[in-house]
């Protein structure tokens, strides 16, 4: 089956400082893959490299087959295939739940407002918010917040879909509600990576866990396999500390 | 009338008219000077946060210039200097250029001061989602700008409107220029100074309550 996501000898330096070396990782269409790792060990970087948030120094994206580290590639077209959920939120703002999934759809695709709105409205009933669609994100709680960045990023219609540590900055009580909407996606076959210390999660929904550490992917396999048997010591090691 | 000094309240109530005329001008020149100071200063604020060399470049130096040099001076070079080159400008149009560059310039510090109190988590999002640069700026980081920056623009306004009394050394009858001539012909510097002061407090005080009303509305949404 061919991959919808090729990564291939990724290296990112932040001045001399290595975060990512020759990282090499292929994502099918509708795969779940779940990054883990000590905080350093550039998960995140990698998010960041796969939207170019983050220039790669070295190394090649393939999306759907075409090299998007192409300098000749047009990045924001790329990015409204790739969808992306931060831990901080970073809704915007001076816009209600409403707009703020609307606002993207609106001026970068140019779909007409009602056809956005209905859509948007659609999506925040998807992630249980129907009866917040009015509401600045400073009057939201912070899972509400991150379930609607979920649906401002579902609003583009991306085919892969990124998290980075989305649930770090909640309180635990608000945690679930977020991993259920991220479940739900999952069965709908989105293509998802993410990034998370949600182990629980990783096991449950993931197809294949990733364990990486100072900058390398240090070992890979399926979920419950990797937490039952983890081959690399430094995984064991992880694991043993975070489980 | 001795109580007040020297105070003519009928010379007062003879100048209202005169006096509302000037105020009148006042406003048209400060207010065509901030239309195009913000353009003007959107553009260099944009430049001063750009990562383009040149545009940074150019940027500051024109902030610098025009910071640290007289607003009467900038004046006098814009109406008596520049026929020197063969521009020549009527005093209306020089007193507003010269109005517009200097505000611009303080306006572009007010701006960059603006975006950058937007985190950076803001543009990163917007560009996420597909946005170019400049749509992320106009639909994300400039309205929340905007926002922050309002009761620096509002008293940016209000010190332009005062500044604009120095045109009059251009012989554009504004505000001041009218209660010179009302002095020169009357021979009473209290009284018309006194009420050309009176008719700037009139438009200033307004506009002050005004930035501090249009700054609670706009901030409502971000309580708690």
């Amino acid at each position: 089956m061919k991959h919808l996501l090729e990564i291939s000898g990724l290296y990112k330096k932040f001045g001399d400082h290595e975060v990512l070396k020759d990282i090499n990782l292929n994502v099918k269409k509708g795969e779940v893959v779940v990054i883990i790792g000590p905080s350093g060990s550039g998960k995140s970087t990698l998010l960041r490299c796969i939207n170019r948030l983050e220039e790669p120094t070295a190394g090649k994206i393939f999306l759907d087959g075409v090299d998007i580290t192409d300098r000749s590639v047009d990045i924001n077209k790329v990015r409204q295939r790739i969808g992306m959920v931060f831990q901080q939120f970073n809704l915007f703002t001076h816009l209600t739940a409403l707009q703020n999934v609307m606002l993207a759809p609106l001026r970068v695709k140019k779909v007409k407002k009602d056809e956005a709105e209905k859509n948007a409205i659609k999506l925040l009933e998807k992630v249980g918010l129907g009866d917040q669609t009015h509401k600045y994100p400073a009057q939201l709680s912070g899972g509400q917040q991150q379930r609607v960045a979920i649906a401002r990023a579902l609003a583009m219609e991306p085919e892969v879909m990124l998290f980075d540590e989305v649930t770090s900055a909640l309180d635990p009580e608000l945690v679930k509600e977020v991993l259920d909407v991220m479940k739900q996606l999952a069965q709908d076959g989105m293509t998802m990576i993410v990034v998370t210390h949600e182990m629980g999660f990783a096991r449950e929904v993931g197809d294949r866990l990733i364990f990486m550490d100072e900058g390398v992917i240090v070992e890979e396999g399926e979920p419950v396999e990797v937490f039952r048997n983890p081959k690399n010591p430094r995984t064991k090691k992880f694991l043993g500390v975070i489980l | 009338m001795v109580g007040v000094g020297q105070f003519d309240l009928d010379l007062f109530f003879r100048i209202i008219p005169d006096l509302t005329f000037g105020a009148f001008i006042t406003l048209e020149l400060t207010s065509l000077s901030i239309l195009f100071g913000l353009i003007i200063g959107s553009i260099a604020g944009l430049a001063r946060v750009s990562t383009n060399k040149i545009f940074f470049g150019i940027s500051t130096l024109y902030v610098e210039v025009i910071r640290g040099t007289p607003l009467l001076v900038q004046i006098l070079i814009i109406y008596f200097g520049l026929p020197a080159i063969g521009i020549n400008l009527r005093p209306e149009p020089a007193g507003i250029i010269a109005l517009s560059v200097c505000s611009g310039a303080y306006i572009a510090e007010i701006v960059r001061a603006g975006i950058q109190s937007v985190p950076l988590g803001q543009m990163e999002a917007a560009r996420s989602l597909g946005m170019s640069y400049l749509q992320a700026m106009r639909w994300v980081v400039f309205p929340q700008a905007f926002r922050n920056i309002l009761p620096a623009l509002g008293n940016e306004f209000i010190a332009l409107l005062k500044d604009s009394s120095l045109l009059s050394v251009i012989s554009i009858v504004e505000l001041t220029r009218v209660g010179r001539q009302i002095v020169n012909t009357t021979f009473n510097a209290w009284t018309p100074f006194l009420g050309v002061a009176l008719f700037y407090l009139m438009m200033t005080i307004p506009l002050s309550r005004l930035v501090t009303y249009s700054q609670k509305r706009i901030g409502t949404y971000e309580m708690k």
